[in-house]
């Protein structure tokens, strides 16, 4: 299945709902649809292998999706806050791309590509094109993501329109929205939750609010005026809208459903979450680019059990990541590959047909049975919730004993002075690596590091206690909430070595 | 064998589906009691829709038989679906949160 059937579904379904609003941009599925069509003609007379976009996304980045679709050709929305060299590394892996750019970004896009089109003059060329729909093998690539990578150089994932199809049918129920529902979406066109999101929310039927550039008044402001039920958010737009809301309580009262994702939320951080909005819904979404989205979910319903219960189990459960969804399954597998039983930390494998784990230049990394290595340990509990613990790559080895940074990072972030927390390994002449817990306190406080050392000593093994605590205004994130461990080693590898 | 993600279409009414899970029982799939074509076939004319099979599609749906197989109906039309005499039943999904 193509990803273009979604759009013809949604036309067949009911061409002249509003299907979304971009700025001043207000387009039903009937305009959508004709104005990709004209795009998807402008797009194969420019003759390109592949489409890239650099842009912060509203109208364009369901309008390229679609438009590169029908034009058979792949589509690579890129990261627009990358430096212009980065960006040409990028575009350089790509095959004969035609780059669609923002006019901010023109700058940075010729530096980078030969051939390339402003947003606006793409806009003008599909009102007047002539229309073109053609049909990709649904096994074709539709759209080529780069993660960020904070580990490694960025790889190039490949999804194909079954992949994208196969999560979109299987997780949701095509018009099943409710007539008045509006989602927000904040997040990058050049991050998964950007695609799915676009596709997604068009099958269910919900009109999609964009905000190109993410700032908490703002996204405030956005949600009531346009009664907004749902929205996505990464960690960091999370903690920015909760800071907001303390200091300016607004009420929010359209809002029913926010769902968060990205990476990890910590848990005070998710409490106040839930104490400052108590009639909104929270959903956990966990996903990797290379599953097409979402893989499990902790519904609404599960974070209100966790939160009342006074079962430990249940409780933990705010920490979880929820269930697989319909069409996904899980192992959890030791270090020999053996599948381990619930309650046994490991690495998760996941296959279903939303899973791509190929790679443009390496391939695809699915085993034998179609099984993709996360490379994210994780642990099921006795009722089949999820949690995750970490990424395998960052666990420390300190004197031939493993921990896990997220182990410490957890107990750290609960105490009331640290605001957020990463702990990473550092290269050490005695330990092989030691522990460094980078924190940034709290407002207003100036924590002891002494105090810290203590308050992770009483909850966990002395071997986990940070050997050193700094601090920092800030962490270095990507824009997703990543935490960049690498940028993090490299500045305190930098210090010891005496700078 | 009909594949999975091949298109077809009624003969007697505007019913089109897409098969997610395939099976061989597939290849005797009706719409309106009339076997149903490859979206690209020529449709001859002439075929009337069966009233024991008017029922009609729902828009988005997905139908499934006793043998696992699966059609997802990618436009509503006024015949309902079978395999041979058999009517397929409608899929009911267990709704989930959005999360996107």
């Amino acid at each position: 299945m193509t990803i273009s059937l979604l759009l013809e579904m949604a036309v067949s379904g009911n061409p002249d709902r509003l299907a979304l609003v971009s700025d001043d941009v207000r387009l039903t599925v009937g305009e959508l649809n004709a104005l990709a069509d004209g795009c998807a003609g402008a797009l194969v007379g420019s003759g390109p292998r592949t489409v890239a976009y650099v842009g912060t996304g509203g109208v364009m980045l369901p309008l390229l999706i679609f438009a590169s679709a029908r034009a058979a050709l792949p589509f690579s929305p890129l990261n627009y806050r990358l430096s212009g060299e980065a960006l040409r590394e990028l575009i350089d892996r790509l095959d004969e791309p035609l780059v669609v750019c923002d006019s901010e970004y023109r700058d940075v896009a010729e530096d980078a590509a030969t051939k390339i089109i402003e947003s606006q003059d793409l806009l003008s060329a599909a009102r007047t094109s002539n229309p073109v729909s053609l049909f990709p093998d649904p096994d074709d690539v539709a759209v080529l993501l780069f993660t960020s990578g904070t580990t490694s150089r960025p790889k190039a994932v490949e999804l194909s329109h079954n992949n994208l199809t196969g999560y979109v049918t299987g997780t949701v129920e095509f018009d099943s929205a409710a007539p008045d529902d509006a989602v927000l979406i904040c997040v990058p066109p050049y991050h998964i939750a950007g695609v799915s999101a676009a596709l997604s929310n068009l099958y269910a039927g919900r009109k999609m609010v964009y905000q190109r550039n993410f700032e908490p008044k703002d996204w405030i402001r956005l949600v009531n005026a346009e009664s907004v039920t749902n929205a996505t958010v990464v960690p960091t737009m999370l903690n920015r809208i909760v800071t907001e809301l303390e200091r300016n309580p607004v009420p929010v009262p359209t809002l029913r459903s926010l769902a968060y994702g990205g990476s990890k939320v910590a848990p005070p951080l998710l409490r106040k979450a839930l104490e400052l909005l108590p009639d909104v819904g929270f959903v956990n979404a966990y996903g990797l680019t290379e599953t097409s989205s979402t893989i499990a979910v902790l519904t609404a319903q599960d974070h209100r059990a966790a939160q009342t219960a006074t079962d430990e189990m249940v409780r933990k459960r705010l920490a979880s990541v929820g269930q697989p969804v319909p069409g996904i399954e899980v192992e959890i597998r030791g270090d020999d590959g053996e599948v381990l039983d619930r309650g046994q930390v490991g690495e998760l494998f996941v296959r279903g047909p939303q899973v791509s784990g190929r790679y443009a230049e390496i391939g695809s990394v699915l085993d034998e049975n179609g099984w993709f290595p996360t490379r994210d340990s994780a642990m099921l509990d006795q009722d089949g919730y999820l949690f995750i613990t970490g990424r395998a790559d960052d666990t420390i080895i300190r004197g031939g004993e493993n921990v896990a940074p997220a182990e410490v990072e957890d107990v750290l972030v609960e105490h009331p002075a640290v605001r957020e927390v990463a702990v990473v390994g550092i290269e050490d002449p005695e330990w092989g690596q030691i522990i460094a817990a980078v924190v940034v306190p709290e407002y207003g406080t100036t924590p002891d590091p002494e105090e810290l050392r203590d308050h992770v000593r009483k909850a966990l093994r002395g071997s986990r206690t940070p050997d050193r605590v700094v601090f920092r205004q800030q962490l270095p994130v990507t824009p997703t909430g990543k935490v960049l461990r690498r940028e993090l080693v490299n500045d305190l590898t930098g210090e010891r070595a005496g700078r | 064998m009909i594949k999975t993600g091949t298109r077809l279409r009624s003969q007697v009414c505007d019913t089109q589906v897409i098969v997610v899970r395939a099976s061989e029982r597939l290849d005797d799939l009706r719409a309106g009691g009339v076997p149903m074509l490859p979206l690209d076939a020529e449709i001859a004319g002439g075929a009337t829709l069966n009233p024991e099979f008017s029922g009609g599609t729902l828009m988005g749906k997905r139908y499934v038989d006793e043998s696992g197989a699966e059609v997802l109906v990618t436009k509503a039309g006024a015949g309902a679906l079978s395999v041979g005499e058999e009517p397929l039943t409608l899929k009911e999904a267990k709704p989930l949160p959005a999360s996107d």
